[in-house]
């Protein structure tokens, strides 16, 4: 299953993190794909996340972060794009084990990212927490959007 | 699926024992606030044991349900939120603010009792 093994790093924009080492070169591995097209696919891909990090090794505290995180993207991807993907990762460097949440989807995409990054902004009508939250308590964060092509979230979690 | 409502002296009592959909959870609230009205009931006990996550959706619809039903006369007390949850939802700075909470069922039907009559909280913002 090598076309599951890639070597990148997410995000150089990302809110850092304060492993020593963590940018390094890492193995990152697809473990599961959740098609998020309604509410009820939310609980899937976060149960399934919370598999994969308690898997990991993760504490019953940050596996619920994990599945909490998961929440939220996913959240945002029926609200915003009807549709989409919640992939979950492992990611390994030579000191750290992690789990990368990335939620894809093509729907509208994001005019403002500054904005919906700010605490207490939503266009749906919401807390307008969920991305501000999920980039505070992520170790990385970075998001791609561009109007009318999709947008593309993506947080990791070291161990 | 749906939650079973107990009723149980002036109180009304919904127990959370499994994983909830966004719509589990509307149809829950929705179902409290009309039948807090058919029974006449005092408070509201919603225990939520058995949920695996409480994000900014979950919050903000228990928060809608604990208004609705102070504004149907009757006080909400949310009961058994388990301790990673409670550290997942200040982690991602979600708040029940006003909502008033307790340990467990014993301890959220002592707040009731102790509150009665008073139509205390929550109070307005």
């Amino acid at each position: 299953m090598n076309d599951n093994k890639a070597k990148f790093g997410i995000g150089s924009g990302g809110s850092g993190s304060d492993k020593p080492g963590a940018r390094a070169s890492r193995e990152i591995r697809i473990e599961t794909k959740v098609l998020i097209k309604g509410v009820e696919d939310i609980v899937e891909a976060r149960q399934k996340g919370r598999a994969l990090a308690q898997e990991l090794g993760f504490s019953m505290t940050q596996s619920t972060l994990v599945a909490t995180a998961i929440s939220e993207l996913a959240r945002n991807i029926v609200l915003y794009a009807k549709q989409g993907e919640i992939i979950l990762a492992k990611v390994t460097n030579d000191t750290h084990r992690g789990i990368i949440i990335t939620a894809a989807d093509k729907g509208p995409g994001i005019a403002n990212i500054q904005h919906a990054l700010m605490s207490g902004y939503s266009s749906s009508g919401g807390l307008g927490l969920g991305l501000p939250g999920v980039r505070q308590m992520v170790d990385e964060f970075d998001i791609k959007s561009r109007p009318g092509e999709g947008t593309q979230v993506t947080a990791l979690m070291w161990l | 699926m749906e939650i079973p409502i107990l009723k149980q002296r002036d109180y009304l009592i919904a127990s959370v024992q499994s994983v909830l959909t966004d719509e589990d959870l509307t149809n829950l609230r929705d179902r409290l606030v009309q039948q807090v009205g058919r029974f006449r009931s005092q408070g509201v006990i919603l225990d939520v044991t058995g949920m695996d996550v409480m994000d900014s959706f979950a919050v903000r619809t228990l928060r809608d349900l604990a208004h609705m039903i102070r504004l149907r006369g009757a006080t909400t007390v949310i009961v058994g939120i388990q301790p990673e949850v409670a550290f997942a939802m200040i982690q991602l700075g979600l708040r029940l603010k006003d909502v008033p909470t307790a340990l467990d069922l014993e301890e959220g039907l002592a707040y009731l009792d102790r509150n009665k009559g008073k139509r205390t909280l929550p109070n307005h913002e």
